[in-house]
């Protein structure tokens, strides 16, 4: 079971490196999504997948039965998960935002921020040849 | 539970949300923003004044024992940040006063910027790796909020590199968490001390430890990873730079000053030996870059870059003195750095341009700015009296005594640089006749003057005082070094006499069946 989540893993994050190498934003929003999937299923096999039983104490027992699956990572995870979706919907919102102000979804075109060199945009401006 | 250790953290989160909540009031949230900053500064000395007296402090949250519940914990090196931080704070909202005046934006400044002072002093105060974690994103998005205030077109393209380049970043922290966890089944880091000793598998280990290289690096800017920076560090206003310059690459310092002595020293010839290249090459990348740029945002950020290198070097070297120099040299530059940052917008406001071909004549039209930008611009160089100097000194005598000859050489060849860029800002802006087409802004009021100067003066007379009075501020450094050489002391501080609750808890928690 652990060897069939850590090959998904390294699917998944093959897959994500695929669509954040793109140059597209919308492509690199959704390789970002992707990954940290696959870093919750990374954090979510780190605990082992062994037990079958939930982790509760039987009544009078103070600790529970050997065998129970490990809570941890779970907890953890979902924390990971609702920090992820927060941070995902400010991605598009900021995909959005770049489409709309710099008309492109091509980071290699949007030079707002990095202007090339000066004599460069003298030169594009007077000679009209675009970026 | 000790409110020391929360205090730091929670006051300006309650104050970002409390700000939120008066946002139609700006004149009421301003005022509240600055007393929180004012009361901040308070606790973070109080809490510096306890640790210094008593030694390292640990407190578990939620009464869970350590292993498993949350600590807080604050060694010499988490209070001195904690308290250099609430410096930051209070100097950034005196500023933002003039900074930002337009009343649209005023509003959506402070409470952010209280937020993201107080996951940096979380994220300084955590005492396991997975709420560094959460403290890095709730970082990241305030960060993210304070960077795209205004919207302008600039600031959207920046926020786009930065934003993508550190959800990168976290997602490998969190999958190197992952990693450890499965190797270890702790996260707790004094915890971890003691587990990655007993482990037999190093090779393993030493995957994950450069898992950690490459998500912390990111967060610092070192060499191959730092592209983020430059493009979105001089978008946003000047206050905003300045305390994204001053402390958020320094946490990302301090995760790696933290992870790589106290977790990862069971390779220390592999690990900081990539730490020593990436030192070396991060110094001279960040220098050329600021070489070949006017605008003076742009070339202090390459500076950023430039000095994270010897901040990463004392890691790298991993002896007392070159930890001491670390250190030293985290606290120096983050007043340093955010203070010219600062300058840059006082120049930008009093002179119209920022631009240096646009600039001029400001050592004649205004001469207590130019003392002002002198003080921090050569303690960046490494000028003596100035604090620069003794963090310089601390780094690369430590690298001479390490007998890495050739990376001494390095530090202080991009010291002359740094000098050189200092004296190009100098020329360009104070010495050089005023360009007849820069029109000179209309005078400001008298409180926008003093917001505007003061908080640059307060940080200068700092710098003066790190300069002129090192003792006190080298022997927080010594002793921070020394914790940082000799971990035993957290390890107790966190789980107890000599690690034994430790193994109990584990005990118990294998008959729960965690790993």
């Amino acid at each position: 079971m652990e060897t069939i989540v850590a090959v998904l893993v390294g699917v998944l994050i093959a897959a994500s490196v695929y669509l954040m190498l793109r140059r597209n934003l919308v492509r690199f929003v959704l390789g970002v999504a992707l990954i940290s999937h696959a870093a919750n299923l990374l954090l979510f096999v780190s605990g082992g997948l062994v037990g079958a039983s939930p982790p509760l104490i039987t009544a009078g027992a103070e600790v529970p039965e050997p065998g129970v699956s490990n809570a941890l990572p779970q907890a953890l995870i979902l924390t990971a998960i609702v920090i992820s979706f927060s941070v995902f919907a400010f991605l598009m919102t900021l995909a959005f935002r770049a489409y709309e102000s710099l008309k492109t979804v091509d980071p290699d075109a949007m030079r707002a921020a990095e202007p090339r060199r000066e004599w460069r945009s003298r030169v594009a401006e007077h000679g009209g040849a675009g970026t | 539970m000790n409110w020391l250790l929360v205090a730091p953290i929670i006051l300006p989160l309650g104050t970002g949300v409390l700000g939120l909540a008066m946002r139609p009031r700006r004149r009421a949230q301003q005022v509240v923003s600055f007393v929180a900053a004012v009361a901040h500064v308070a606790v973070a000395a109080r809490l510096l004044q306890s640790v210094w007296r008593d030694g390292i402090r640990a407190d578990q949250m939620g009464g869970w024992p350590a292993p498993f519940g949350i600590t807080l914990v604050a060694d010499h090196l988490s209070a001195a940040m904690v308290m250099i931080t609430a410096i930051m704070l209070l100097a950034a909202v005196v500023y933002a006063y003039c900074d930002v005046d337009e009343p649209s934006l005023a509003k959506d400044i402070h409470p952010p910027l209280q937020v993201l002072a107080g996951a940096v002093c979380g994220a300084f105060l955590a005492g396991d790796l997975f709420n560094l974690y959460v403290w890095f994103e709730v970082m990241l998005i305030a960060s993210l909020t304070l960077l795209i205030a205004g919207g302008r077109k600039e600031q959207i393209d920046g926020a786009v590199r930065y934003a993508a380049l550190s959800l990168v970043a976290t997602t490998l922290f969190l999958a190197g968490i992952g990693l450890l966890y499965g190797l270890t089944g702790t996260l707790n880091m004094a915890d971890l001390h003691v587990r990655v000793q007993q482990l037999g598998s190093p090779g393993l280990l030493t995957v994950v430890a450069v898992v950690f290289i490459v998500a912390f690096g990111i967060k610092a800017a070192v060499f191959p990873l730092f592209f983020w920076l430059p493009a979105s560090y001089h978008t946003p206003k000047v206050t905003v730079s300045a305390i994204f310059a001053g402390l958020l690459t320094k946490v990302g310092v301090y995760a790696l000053i933290r992870v790589f002595t106290l977790v990862f020293t069971h390779d220390v010839g592999y690990t900081h030996g990539i730490l020593l290249c990436v030192a070396a090459l991060t110094m001279i990348t960040g220098v050329l870059g600021a070489a070949s740029h006017t605008e003076l945002r742009r070339i202090l950020s390459f500076h950023i870059v430039s000095q994270i290198g010897y901040m990463v070097l004392g890691l790298a070297l991993f002896t007392p003195l070159a930890l001491l120099g670390s250190v030293f040299y985290v606290v120096h530059h983050i007043i340093v750095k955010a203070n010219l940052f600062f300058v840059a917008g006082a120049v930008r406001r009093l002179a119209g341009a920022s631009d240096l071909p646009k600039l001029g004549g400001l050592y004649r039209d205004r001469p207590l700015l130019a003392l002002l930008f002198f003080v921090p611009a050569f303690s960046l160089a490494g000028f003596p009296p100035l604090s620069g100097f003794w963090a310089k000194f601390f780094v690369i005598k430590a690298s001479v005594e390490a007998g890495q000859y050739a990376v001494a050489g390095v530090a202080l060849l991009v010291g002359l640089l740094t000098a050189y860029s200092m004296t190009k800002i100098w020329v360009g802006g104070f010495w050089k006749a005023r360009p007849a087409s820069t029109a000179v802004p209309a005078a400001l009021p008298r409180l926008h003057r003093v917001a505007l100067l003061g908080p640059i003066a307060g940080l200068a007379v700092l710098t003066l005082s790190i300069g002129l009075f090192v003792g006190p501020f080298y022997a927080l450094a010594e002793r921070a070094a020394n914790e940082l050489a000799n971990p035993e002391a957290y390890v107790e501080a966190v789980l107890g006499e000599s690690g034994e609750r430790s193994a109990e808890g584990r005990v118990a928690g294998r008959q729960a069946g965690l790993p």
